[in-house]
């Protein structure tokens, strides 16, 4: 049945032709092709996102009166509500957790080098799409903690020298957080940042496709010593179902963190009450917030905020151009992009955990 | 293994039961995902906040010959002050698809601008499309308030 209609459809649209390049494609395998999985894992986790995303649209209302009822509405009343919000949640915590752990084990693969410098900078603007969508989307159920994080997170936007100001105001819909930055979080967090997404993952993934794996150079070199320790593995079916495998282990922790944790929604934001004690954004911001902490109110006659957002941007873009200081001629040069990739590691994990547990 | 080779028939069933359990187990996941799903696709009952009494105007906001629309719970109804001085309450959604009524002070009579449908001020079905007459309320005033109640059931 099936196969008959598999067979039909193939007879019409050439469907062997279409997947026959999947046929000849392969997979290096070593001890570090483990780490290929995460990316794999992050797309699986924006499909979830995608998908509950949709059904939370059921229900959910934007604006300042109805957000939070809303939310509540959905947890309390709708049948199963609480889970797919619990898995909206959580799911965005592990895909940017995932991201995080991709692009750390691409650095440190050295999968980054030419030819595939594109597929890096396409990355790092999916990672900084990806915080995007974390940070409007935590505004979305209208409480306390958001509120206030909005609040702080526009503010430092509009600490940028000249075009600050005028930043703080597009993102906020007005000089306050109010339902008019509501109404734009939403429409970035279900419009705006969706279809750039995509579009950027359809390039991310073709590059892929078209170069294929890198092998790390350790590897590679090890390779090339001894011919015959090259090991590769069909893309299909042997890797697919590998990543499949990934796919559902990832989905098993999901739902275990979804069903035994679910996420709560605090307070109803309110403009006129003072923050509470102990606010913080989430830990994925949290070593950014950290370092801005840090920086005196004054260093020489700049302002520490505007030095440490100016900076934390810098290091930012120098990132995301990363491939393009490593020349592929000089052993040299790539030392010290380990030694930096370890430092950023260090760096990233020590001021979150510092984050976490300063007062 | 030899592809044009026949496997030994407990190969086979060896075979055949990992599929049955590979298969049975996905189908059990997709199971467990879709059903929450699909129960979530369902909204949950609305709430009829309104109960069985509401205050539908203040005595003197209609003049003898008019009507108005006020709210009954979550549905309109049709508080009417006839040109013989008595309150009449009914059902605002016209019983053909659902329209609201209003009251026609030309016509004396209940009137639907969707379909031409035309009731009575009793609420009976007197000519156009609908089926059914309106549910009728019982009305009373309470000092200076016009109380609407459901009818109790006799």
């Amino acid at each position: 049945m099936l196969s008959s209609l598999i067979r039909w459809l193939d007879e019409r649209l050439d469907l062997e032709g279409l997947i026959a390049p999947f046929k000849h494609k392969t997979v290096p395998t070593h001890r570090f092709s483990y780490w290929y999985f995460f990316g794999g894992v992050t797309l699986f986790l924006f499909i979830i996102q995608v998908l509950t995303g949709i059904l939370l649209l059921l229900y959910y209302r934007p604006g300042a009166n109805e957000a939070y009822e809303s939310v509540q509405y959905i947890m309390t009343r709708v049948q199963f509500g609480w889970l797919i919000r619990s898995i909206h949640a959580w799911a965005a915590n592990l895909m940017i957790f995932t991201a995080f752990v991709h692009m750390f084990s691409v650095l440190f693969l050295k999968a980054y080098r030419k030819p595939r410098e594109l597929t890096w900078v396409t990355g790092m603007l999916l990672l900084f799409l990806v915080m995007g969508f974390g940070f409007s989307g935590y505004l979305l159920p209208w409480n306390t903690l958001a509120f206030f994080a909005t609040k702080v997170g526009t503010e430092m936007a509009g600490q940028v020298p000249f075009v600050g100001k005028a930043m703080m105001i597009f993102l906020r819909g007005g000089p306050e957080v109010t339902g008019a930055t509501l109404t734009r979080f939403f429409g970035f967090h279900v419009a705006v940042l969706p279809g750039l997404v995509t579009v950027l993952i359809a390039m991310h993934l073709f590059f892929v496709q078209r170069q294929g794996m890198s092998v790390p150079p350790k590897i590679e070199a090890e390779w090339i010593a001894n011919p015959s320790a090259r090991r590769e593995m069909k893309f299909f079916p042997n890797f697919a179902l590998r990543e499949m495998m990934a796919w559902y282990v990832a989905m098993g922790v999901l739902g275990a963190l979804a069903a035994f944790f679910p996420w709560n929604l605090s307070t109803k934001a309110d403009p006129f009450i003072s923050a509470p004690a102990g606010i913080k954004p989430e830990w994925y911001f949290l070593f950014m917030f950290q370092t801005l902490k840090l920086i005196p109110s004054k260093v020489w006659f700049v302002d520490g905020e505007v030095l440490g957002i100016l900076g934390c941007s810098l290091v930012g873009l120098l990132w995301m151009l990363l491939p393009f200081f490593e020349n592929d001629k000089a052993g040299r040069s790539k030392a010290w992009i380990t030694g930096l990739s370890i430092f950023a590691l260090v760096y990233v994990v020590g001021m979150s955990v510092y984050g976490y547990l300063a007062q | 293994m030899c592809a044009d080779q026949a496997p030994p028939p407990h190969d086979a069933s060896r075979r055949r039961a990992i599929e049955i359990f590979l298969g049975g187990g996905i189908l059990a996941s997709l199971a467990s995902f879709l059903y929450p799903v699909l129960r979530y696709f369902v909204p949950p009952a609305v709430v009829d906040l309104g109960g069985d009494e509401v205050v539908a105007a203040k005595a003197g906001d209609l003049k003898p010959n008019s009507g108005k629309i006020f709210r009954f719970g979550s549905h309109p109804g049709l508080l009417i002050l006839g040109s013989d001085g008595a309150y009449r309450a009914l059902s605002a959604t016209c019983t053909h698809l659902g329209c609201t009524v209003q009251y026609r002070s030309d016509l004396r009579e209940i009137w639907c601008a969707c379909h031409n449908g035309i009731y009575d001020l009793n609420g009976r079905n007197v000519s156009g499309p609908p089926p059914r007459p309106l549910t009728v309320f019982d009305v009373h005033e309470r000092g200076d308030e016009i109380v609407v109640s459901r009818k109790r059931e006799a």
